[in-house]
């Protein structure tokens, strides 16, 4: 049961606040403020309390998406994942989700919120039975073009390349399609986020995935959609199937909607997706990977005569060579008495910079081929450098992306619409990994 | 648009509102409105524009009705005359053809919370139970709760309640839902709503058509049902099975709710139903939304105080991401202790060991308890590591590494020697009260081993003078005390100094009665001293000895999918348990946060000492050392019955023949005075802490007082056994009377089990009027030395029970 719902920004603003019980006064919004602008890092800040009211809160998109509850049995993961559905919503009307785009469209969440709340309940978060409701038109910041490349995300450089959809083509209101008419569009994309710790002997200690497949629909009548995906897919340790490398996955959740019978079989899956983002099917594997992890790291670390602590890393990247990561960062951490960097990298567009506030160095490459290898001197002077300096050094967090391309090896051999559109509809499919959290220790 | 002070605006916005030029055109009126509602949402006062507004809400434009009913229920307890004007137009609006439109205005029209306006509402209310489309349906449902919360002392009308009955069978789910809902609030004094086993079935029949909301409404609502036979139950179980496994948190939480509750009678079921919902909770940590993430992990928590190695095999998932937030990091540390044994703990460590370094100095903080934690299992790995980070000569770092030995040094005496070592040149390192106070102690507890302590609390003394914690000068008026018993002539002097300053000059109370209360015992004399500051040091590696032992679900059930586990930040973590030894009693229950995979190897080490609280001695400490008791495989009442009533067959049919023992019988007396007002409760808490389920007893003060209890006991060298007892006391008169029955063994062996008996007795009465319990214990197969050891523990936890309640 939810007493009240509301949207701050970063700063505090207010930007949208609706009471459904009436069970407190719209001051505590403020007290909220102050209450998590206070935290410390150590205090969980999911839930806090003031007098006999409850505030539970997520962050999205740099806002604070609050709920308050008055009764302390409610269940914190229903109102949780309400407030995360909540702000999906939010972003599939809006387009993206943004201080900007909230205020703009203020009077759509507040009819949004209205049906899905009514006094506290939870009605309903179905785009397919809101999309009946709900009148009022989204407004864009900017209006959308294809050819608007400016906003490089998903897929960085690629973007360029013609055939394959701009990262921003998915952030547009889902209900501008009616009126617009034309483009009816599917986006299909599955994500794969790494978490990897490699020892300091190059030993894999720990490599899980968590994969999932997302669907954008902006279609308005879309009656049902096949995926195929790879027909060795299979789950668990023992299944196998087919001949050739087996796609294999520990754990596989499917969305309710989803209709299995012809996974058995076919490995296809069958839906009628409603408008908007939803997750088709999450995977998950745990320290089996069909192939080696991407990144390997070869690091020297000594002190030299002159109290200088000298870094030689080698960083292989072990991807196929059509494949490159972009966005590399890789964060050493460095010792206390850091004073200043001296950087020898082997070519001209990577770059590093000792953040002391972080006591670490930052190495960004911005594009890493598969199969090469780039390496890097650091040289650090360091007050009070002692031998047992050398323990805060490392271990290496990598960021990266991987575009086109899943670990798991996960592909869509397929992905039909039935009955056939009237209309030309597009179809994409894009793969991406990220790394969750790689660290190479040294 | 220029800025405009808030009146200006207010002003500015009548004006165009009140324009029949606006008015007219349908665009520029809503957008004037939108302009209205966007300076409320601002936190601009625009009540005034009530009036206009009032009129604006006269329009075909839905999007326009939208708006202006934002307004209207925003301020219309501000305006109660002039919303009567509003009922009229919504009352219309109930009437529309369009749903949309009736279900907006029955909604709008609940939401004003007027009270003098109920009578208005009613009949569209009621109107709207009997629409036929199912969203004007759902908003009346609602609206009858709305209503009657506006007037909770109102009659409840008898016919509402059983429409609303009625529509528990409406075709859309959520209607039903909101029935369920509504009920619940109009009906709370009664309980709420009637949870039979036709609405049950009905319930339940529906739930897959509900969508994930609406399922954990009713998940949650039948949680107030008790099944009226097991079949009935299983059936429920059956049903709900798969929702358990759901890929969806809520729904996996509200069930598995469900099931804790139904299966209050049934642990081995509710530990059925916890193995089951690892997957999708280990999955729910890995969610990408963060809060999920932590409220899941908060969960896991609560399941391993009943199945500590419910995530043993996964423990890799709770390594720390490099990004997440320090509060998600911090409880996987928490889980990660849990999660230890033999094979992983040398990943654990390394994996630990790494976060000491991190640049939140609160997870490196928590990363060294963490490692002091398991240094109770496994104290030399984690010395080693602990020392180690004392080379980084860190502030934050130093001052958590001498807390963490100092907490691990009182449960582990055997590090002492290593920890005393790493002691030296801590002190210029330690900056914060709590590290110096972990210092000063440690330099108390063994100061005579080392060698710079004088030294050291020299310095410490010289600087008194500017000290602002209280809790450092408590605690070096204690150890110069405590240094100068053992190294008398290299502290007299300090010692001098310290107490006139505390005495003469020092303005806190309670470090001035302190430092008096020592200065008075010294004139009492060095042994006299010696007797207080060197009392009899009750002995915390009994905790060890015990482990932390499995809760059963009930003590946590209650709190399972609310806000509470999520509140409590860091309950896991350290207790005060430290402190000087002689201002600590001996309590079990600080040690229940033992981890309970402990060595043995180690253990065996660990000297008992003599338990002061009790007036028994355990002479057999050396050789119950490496016992520990467990509650699995769990041991159902007809099962304990059955094997109860059959030694009882056999001892009383055969009499001895032959000693050919095949079980041990042994009955035993313990004083426990606090029979007749020991609750039940407490002596099973009791009984759970060190894994002795208790199964049945009579109710207190009826005689005699019986308590059934059973145990499994898990020796290092040989084997586990099976221990079922029995505690009676017959009450003070009949109490001579009762016969000293010899248990005695038999033929009919089942399967070659090497069985044995033995009979004994053995009073520990010190006094005749002292209250005893008669234990009777049978085991199976024979371990004299494991039978004693759970003796030992038995008797320890009732005089604990009887010295706490008298």
């Amino acid at each position: 049961m939810i007493s009240q719902v509301f949207i701050l920004s970063s700063q505090g603003d207010h930007l949208i606040y609706k009471d459904f019980r009436g069970e407190a006064g719209s001051d505590v919004v403020s007290v909220f403020y102050e209450k998590v602008t206070a935290l410390t890092g150590d205090q969980p800040p999911v839930v806090m309390s003031h007098g006999d009211l409850h505030f539970v809160h997520v962050r999205q998109g740099g806002l604070y998406w609050v709920a308050t509850t008055t009764s302390p049995g409610s269940s914190p993961f229903t109102i949780i994942e309400f407030l995360n559905r909540f702000s999906a919503l939010v972003k599939d009307y809006c387009g993206s989700l943004s201080e900007k785009s909230v205020q703009m469209n203020f009077a759509l969440i507040y009819e949004l919120l209205d049906e899905v709340v009514d006094y506290g309940y939870i009605q309903t978060t179905s785009s397919d039975v809101l999309k009946n409701f709900i009148q009022t038109e989204a407004v864009s910041s900017k209006p959308f073009s294809l050819f608007d490349l400016s906003n490089v995300g998903f897929f960085g450089a690629e973007t360029q390349q013609s055939k394959v959809a701009p990262s921003s083509a998915a952030s547009r209101p889902i209900q501008s399609s009616r009126e617009q008419g034309g483009r009816s569009e599917i986006f299909l994309d599955v994500i794969e986020r790494m978490s990897v710790v490699i020892g300091s002997k190059g030993v894999v200690l720990k490599a899980d995935v968590e994969g999932e497949v997302r669907v954008k629909c902006f279609m308005p009548s879309c009656s049902e959609m096949r995926i195929g995906l790879n027909e060795e897919f299979s789950i668990g340790k023992s299944q196998l199937r087919g001949y050739g490398a087996a796609v294999r996955v520990d754990e596989c959740r499917f969305h309710q909607n989803v209709h299995l019978d012809e996974f058995h079989s076919n490995r296809v899956l069958r839906l009628c997706p409603s408008q908007g983002e939803q997750t088709v099917m999450q995977y998950q594997l745990s320290d089996d990977l069909p192939s080696a992890p991407p990144f390997r790291l070869f690091p020297t670390i000594e002190r030299d005569s002159g109290g200088r602590l000298l870094m030689y890393l080698k960083l292989r990247c072990d991807l196929p060579s059509k494949s490159a990561a972009i966005n590399v960062c890789a964060t050493i951490p460095v010792p206390k008495g850091s004073v200043s960097l001296s950087q020898e990298l082997s070519s001209p567009d990577q770059s590093a910079e000792l953040k002391l506030q972080n006591r670490a160095i930052d190495w960004k490459i911005p594009r890493f081929i598969g199969g090469t290898q780039l390496s890097a001197l650091f040289k650090l002077e360091v007050s009070g450098l002692s031998p047992s300096s050398l323990m805060e050094v490392g271990p290496v967090v990598l960021v990266f992306e991987l575009p086109q391309l899943t670990v798991s090896g996960l592909q869509i051999r397929f992905l039909r619409l039935s009955p056939v559109q009237p209309a030309p509809s597009q179809r994409w499919i894009r793969y991406v990994t990220h790394s969750d959290s790689y660290i190479l220790r040294l | 648009m220029p800025y405009l002070g808030s009146e200006d605006a207010v002003r500015e916005l009548r004006r165009a509102l009140s324009n029949p030029n606006v008015q007219s055109d349908q665009l520029r009126y809503r957008n004037t409105v939108l302009k209205a509602i966007r300076a409320m949402s601002q936190g601009v006062d625009v009540s005034d524009l009530f009036s206009e507004m009032v009129k604006a809400c006269a329009t075909v434009d839905i999007v326009q009705k939208k708006l202006v009913y934002v307004f209207l229920c925003s301020y219309a307890t501000l305006n109660p005359e002039l919303s009567l004007l509003v009922i009229n137009t919504l009352r219309k609006d109930c009437q529309d053809p369009n749903p949309m439109v009736r279900s907006l205005a029955l909604r709008n029209m609940t939401n004003l919370r007027l009270p003098s306006l109920v009578e208005y509402v009613e009949q569209p209310l009621a109107a709207g139970l009997r629409d036929r489309a199912a969203c004007v349906r759902r908003v009346a449902v609602l609206g009858w709760a709305k209503l009657h919360n506006l007037q909770p002392d109102a009659e409840i009308d008898a016919a509402v309640v059983n429409e609303l009955y009625g529509l528990l069978r409406d075709p859309d789910p959520v209607v039903m839902v909101n029935c369920l809902r509504a009920l619940e609030e109009i009906l709370k004094k009664e309980g709420g709503v009637a949870i039979n086993k036709p609405i049950t079935h009905h319930l339940l029949n529906r739930l897959k058509e509900s969508d994930v909301w609406g399922q954990c409404e009713v998940l949650r609502i039948l949680q107030r049902y008790h099944p009226q036979s097991e079949d009935e139950l299983f059936d429920i179980l059956s049903l709900l099975d798969a929702s358990l496994v759901s890929p969806h948190p809520p729904v996996m939480a509200a069930t598995l709710g469900l099931f804790l509750g139904l299966c209050s009678g049934l642990p081995a079921v509710s530990l059925a139903a916890l193995e089951r919902v690892r997957g999708p909770l280990l999955a729910a940590c890995g969610s990408t939304s963060r809060e999920t993430r932590f409220t899941a992990l908060c969960h896991i928590q609560l399941l391993l105080r009943s199945l500590p190695g419910l995530m043993g095999a996964h423990y890799k998932r709770f390594f720390c991401g490099y990004a997440e937030p320090a509060y998600i990091k911090q409880r996987k540390m928490q889980v990660l202790v849990e999660l230890v044994n033999d094979e992983n703990v040398a990943m654990l460590l390394d994996e630990l060991k790494g976060y000491c370094t991190d640049v939140n100095p609160e997870t490196a903080q928590a990363a060294i308890s963490a490692i002091g934690r398991i240094g109770r299992s496994y104290s030399d790995r984690c010395l080693e590591i602990l020392t180690g980070l004392l080379g980084l000569k860190q502030e934050h770092i130093t001052s958590a590494v001498v807390q963490t030995m100092c907490d691990l040094v009182w449960v582990c005496p055997q590090c002492s020697d290593t920890v005393c070592s790493a002691l030296e040149g801590c002190e210029e390192m330690l900056q914060d009260s709590q590290g110096r106070q972990a210092l000063l102690w440690l330099l108390a507890a063994y100061g005579e081993r080392v060698s710079s302590a004088p030294y050291t609390l020299e310095g410490f003394i010289d600087r008194v003078r500017s000290e602002a914690s209280l809790g450092v000068k408590m605690e070096l008026l204690t150890t110069t005390m405590r240094l100068f018993l053992c190294r008398p002539s290299e502290t007299q002097d300090m010692l001098g100094r310290l107490l006139h300053y505390c005495i003469e000059e020092e303005m806190d109370m309670c470090v001035r009665d302190q430092a008096l209360l020592y200065y008075r015992l010294l004139h009492c004399g060095i042994e006299e001293t010696h007797k207080v500051l060197h009392g009899q040091r009750s002995d915390p590696s009994l905790g060890v000895l015990i482990g932390r032992p499995a809760e059963p679900i009930n003590q946590w059930a209650y709190s399972f999918n609310t806000l509470e586990p999520l509140r409590q930040a860091g309950v896991e973590t350290e207790p005060a348990s430290r402190g000087s030894p002689e201002h600590v009693t001996f309590d079990p229950k600080p040690n229940t946060d033992l981890s309970d995979t402990l060595n043995c190897s180690q253990i065996e080490k660990v000297n008992l000492g003599s338990d002061g609280a009790s007036g028994f001695t355990c002479s057999s400490a050396k050789v119950l050392a490496p016992l520990s008791l467990s509650l699995s495989p769990a041991l159902s009442p007809e099962e304990f019955e059955h094997l109860w009533m059959q030694r009882h067959a056999e001892q009383g049919a055969e009499k001895l023949e032959e000693e050919e023992e095949d079980y041990v019988c042994l009955e035993e007396r313990i004083q426990f005075p606090a029979i007749p007002p020991c609750s039940p409760q407490s002596l099973q808490a009791a009984m759970q802490l060190v894994n002795i389920q208790t199964l049945a007893f009579t109710p207190p003060h009826t005689l005699p007082w019986r308590v059934y209890l059973y145990t499994h006991t898990h020796h290092a060298h040989y084997g586990s056994t099976l221990v079922i007892g029995e505690l009676l006391y017959i009450g003070e008169a009949s109490r001579r009377v009762a016969a000293v029955k010899k248990g005695m063994e038999d033929g009919d062996v089942v399967e070659g089990e090497q069985e044995a008996g033995l009979s004994g007795r053995a009073l520990v009465r010190k006094d005749g009027r002292e209250e005893e319990v008669e234990v009777t214990l049978k085991q199976q197969p024979r371990d004299d030395n494991a039978l004693k050891g759970f003796l030992s523990i038995l008797t320890t936890v009732l005089h604990t029970l009887s010295s706490e309640s008298s």
